[in-house]
């Protein structure tokens, strides 16, 4: 505080005088007491419990989307466009998605770029490659029925564009990692009909691309960067590893001379990424990254468990529950029949992976994707690292 | 082996141990087959019957406001009924034995429903899910029996108040909603206690119940007529809320009373639960302690499938429109294993139950022992138990024992002779 003894301080009002509606007029006041009786009218439910019925994607409500159409890109890649809910609040070029979609009956969460600078017609789309063991992502690309809903979470992520204006740079790319340089791509250099359409806000832009894929024809979206390459837009350097080998990250300023120009941006997998940001780092130049995959978590016996309110870490044996071990170690749980019977002691997995004792079954949360997982603790054992919302 | 029969013949007795916990074993192959096939299918149905009963309460709601008109009243009243009885039955209890959370809607799980019903969801789970199904039927940890209210069992000692329990269960079934609220908070218990000595937590419990009520009061007695005044339907639209609602009650508490209640259903004792009660014994507890309602799906849904009991009891927490594909199951194993699969239709299985609660407000041996003839008497003789102190019941409970016992022998003696 810097107020002098001569200036009045006028006292700040007392908590209790201040109405949060007192300068909202009239109007809301009435609106607030009409939401009121609605409410009065269908407790124990939520107005929106019935409104959902009939306007799932109205203003207010939940995030959804409605899919509008899957174009397959290769065999196993497809673009879905998705008409979002009325308080979709739009999103820049780059960044992701977090989708909700139930798949054999479970709501599953996974994060996409979406691929598409904003559109004329309000949709977004999401690019979306089947990887092997993909539960999500092979729904989406072979059996996602056109019209049904999916949920939806605001768009999200920091890597974008870092001057709308132009600028040099270098996008690096690897397997599904061009799905949010494509997003860039696309706004900067639309196409149409007669081919790539310039625009007067992007002609500063100068980009190289280096993509990276096993072989050519499992390349998505490599089209599109070649017609931009045709069309002179872009300079595109293609790798593929069964004809150039394995990208080495020191071979790149011999690829792209004036790399120490450009703001590099990436996007792929762990180990090139990690590479490129020890590259970058020897050099001083700068770099923007985005990781989409946390690497897989193999299941395994007992591990580490952080209750993260209670700020208390256990090691437990894979034959311990959460529960006993949890109690053991003095902590108060919340617990029932201890059978897994009445669902008295669920508390939700932020992260890693259980083991249901009774028979087996492993159930993952991995943060980003899945969201938190309600589980059992009277019947749950740690099968690797865990990190508990408790 | 932990289950003592107080019956002539132990309905397990043939039964070794290495049986019990080969059902064990084949129970639980059951539950993981239906577990790992749950899917698409399942989460269609009960999203539909979520949308049904929504769709259902908001039109019946809709004639409701003309329910000036007789038939629109008809129309209404029943339509709000059939979506209470829904709600309650189909969704809300099965949705709060978490028999939808492997779907992982956060709208449609254990953790987060709250249900058309005055007794707070939270409140239930543990009532129900916890204690009723862990200890169900044992005499004394299961208060599902007879609700700390009624004598549903030989074994419980007989008090002249049980004289009054066919009317008890009557009024009971009638405000049965506020019954299960009053039994959740075990509130004659706890009133009875002076206020420090209530556990931590009840004024607060007491307090959302309440809570409950006046909202739901205000819904269908204030609100709902409220809006059926521009039509001049408000008293039609409150008579019409407030039938709905007893209809519900009824309902439910003949369904329930379905599951445990008719003869035939075995209780057990505290002492069997052992510190060894193995998975094996405590599905036979299971499977002895419920009764299922046979009839159409139709019935099936409107019981919450709760008509298939014993699978429920069985397995709680697997999806309720999956009982009927276990109950040929569990039924070829009940034969196998020769146990009693106590089922039958609705109306006998009600009236079996009523029947029970008839027979056990009469102190043992009673109707056993009463004729025509000796009616007038017997009925000396229970008014003496009635109005008479503990050292009168005792001796004239010694006399009817006697009675029975004579009675007894003499049936076996003629048995004897004509086999003879």
């Amino acid at each position: 505080m810097t107020a002098t003894a001569s200036e009045p301080i006028a006292p700040a009002p007392a908590a209790a005088d201040v109405d949060p509606r007192a300068n909202s007029g009239r109007k809301p006041r009435l609106r607030d007491r009409a939401v009121k009786l609605v409410e009065a009218a269908t407790t124990p439910l939520m107005p929106a419990d019935y409104m959902d019925l009939f306007a799932p994607l109205r203003p207010g409500a939940e995030l959804r989307g409605r899919i509008i159409s899957v174009t397959p890109e290769t065999a196993d890649a497809a673009t879905i466009v998705i008409r979002p809910g009325a308080d979709w609040a739009g999103h820049v070029p780059g960044q992701y998605v977090r989708v909700g979609i139930d798949v054999e009956g479970v709501r599953l969460w996974r994060a996409y770029s979406l691929t598409h600078g904003p559109r004329g017609d309000k949709n977004i789309s999401i690019t979306v490659k089947a990887v092997p063991d993909g539960v999500v992502s092979h729904h989406l690309v072979h059996r996602c029925p056109v019209g049904s809903l999916v949920h939806l979470e605001p768009a999200a992520g920091e890597f974008v564009m870092p001057d709308v204006n132009g600028g040099k740079y270098l996008m690096v790319t690897a397997g599904s990692g061009v799905t949010p340089v494509i997003g860039m791509l696309r706004n900067l250099f639309p196409v149409a009909d007669s081919g790539v359409v310039s625009l007067d806000r992007s002609k500063n832009f100068d980009i190289t691309v280096i993509h990276v894929a096993p072989s050519e024809p499992d390349s998505i979206f490599l089209r599109d960067l070649q017609a931009l390459d045709a069309a002179g837009k872009i300079r595109l350097i293609a790798r593929y590893d069964d004809t150039h080998g394995f990208l080495d990250v020191n071979d790149i300023p011999s690829m792209v001379p004036d790399v120490a120009e450009r703001i590099t941006l990436a996007c792929g997998p762990g180990g090139l990424l990690d590479a490129l940001g020890e590259h970058h780092a020897r050099h001083g130049l700068p770099l923007i990254v985005e990781q989409f995959r946390t690497s897989r978590v193999e299941a395994g016996e007992g591990g580490t468990v952080v209750f993260e309110k209670s700020d208390v870490t256990l090691e437990i044996d894979g034959a311990t529950t959460l529960l006993d071990a949890a109690e053991e170690a003095g902590m108060l749980m919340r617990s029932g029949c201890r059978m897994g019977l009445c669902m008295g002691c669920l508390v939700p997995l932020e992260e890693g992976t259980v083991r249901d004792l009774r028979n087996g079954d492993l159930t993952t949360a991995v943060p980003g994707e899945s969201g938190a997982v309600k589980i059992q603790t009277c019947i749950s054992s740690p099968a690797g690292p865990c990190r508990i919302s408790k | 082996m932990t289950v003592i029969q107080n019956k002539d013949a132990n309905p397990i007795a043939h039964l070794s141990k290495e049986d019990i916990a080969e059902i064990g074993r084949k129970l639980d192959a059951i539950r993981q087959e239906v577990a790992d096939s749950r899917g698409e299918k399942d989460a269609a149905y009960i999203r539909r019957v979520i949308a049904t009963q929504r769709y259902l309460e908001m039109a019946s709601r809709g004639v409701l406001l003309f329910s000036k008109f007789p038939p629109a009243w008809i129309l209404g009243t029943v339509g709000l009924s059939v979506s209470k009885i829904l709600e309650n039955m189909e969704i809300g209890h099965n949705v709060l034995h978490g028999q939808w959370d492997w779907m992982r809607d956060p709208k449609i799980h254990s953790s987060t429903w709250e249900w058309d019903n005055v007794t707070p969801s939270e409140a239930w789970k543990h009532s129900h899910n916890e204690v009723h199904h862990t200890y169900t039927n044992i005499v004394g940890k299961d208060n599902d029996l007879g609700y700390g209210i009624m004598r549903v069992d030989e074994d419980q000692k007989w008090y002249p108040m049980y004289i009054v329990q066919p009317a008890w269960n009557f009024i009971n079934a009638c405000f049965f909603q506020y019954g299960i609220a009053a039994y959740d908070l075990e509130l004659g218990k706890n009133l009875k206690k002076p206020k420090d000595k209530r556990p931590e937590g009840f004024a607060e419990e007491v307090k959302k119940v309440k809570t409950k009520i006046r909202k739901h009061m205000t819904r269908d007695y204030v609100i709902h007529p409220g809006l059926s005044l521009v039509t001049g339907s408000a008293l039609e639209t409150m008579a019409a809320n407030l039938v709905a609602n007893w209809v519900r009650n009824m309902w439910t508490h003949s369904v329930i009373m379905c599951g445990h209640f008719p003869e035939g259903v075995e209780t057990f004792e505290k002492e069997m639960l052992d510190e060894d009660e193995s998975r094996g014994d405590w599905y036979i507890r299971q499977m002895l302690g419920s009764a299922n309602i046979s009839g159409s799906k139709a019935m099936h849904i409107m019981t919450g499938n709760l008509s298939h009991q014993i699978e429920h009891h069985l397995f709680p927490d697997l999806p309720s429109n999956r009982y009927a594909e276990i109950r040929v199951k569990v039924k070829a194993l009940f034969e196998e294993y020769d146990l009693n699969y106590l089922e039958r239709p609705l109306v006998p299985q009600v009236y079996s139950a009523w029947h029970k609660v008839f027979r056990l407000s009469l102190p043992n041996g009673f109707t056993e022992t009463t004729t025509v003839k000796n009616l007038p008497k017997q009925l000396g003789l229970l008014t003496k138990m009635v109005t008479g102190d503990k050292r009168t019941r005792r001796a004239l409970q010694a006399h009817l024992d006697a009675k029975v016992a004579r009675k007894r022998a003499k049936v076996a003696k003629s048995d004897v002779t004509t086999a003879a």
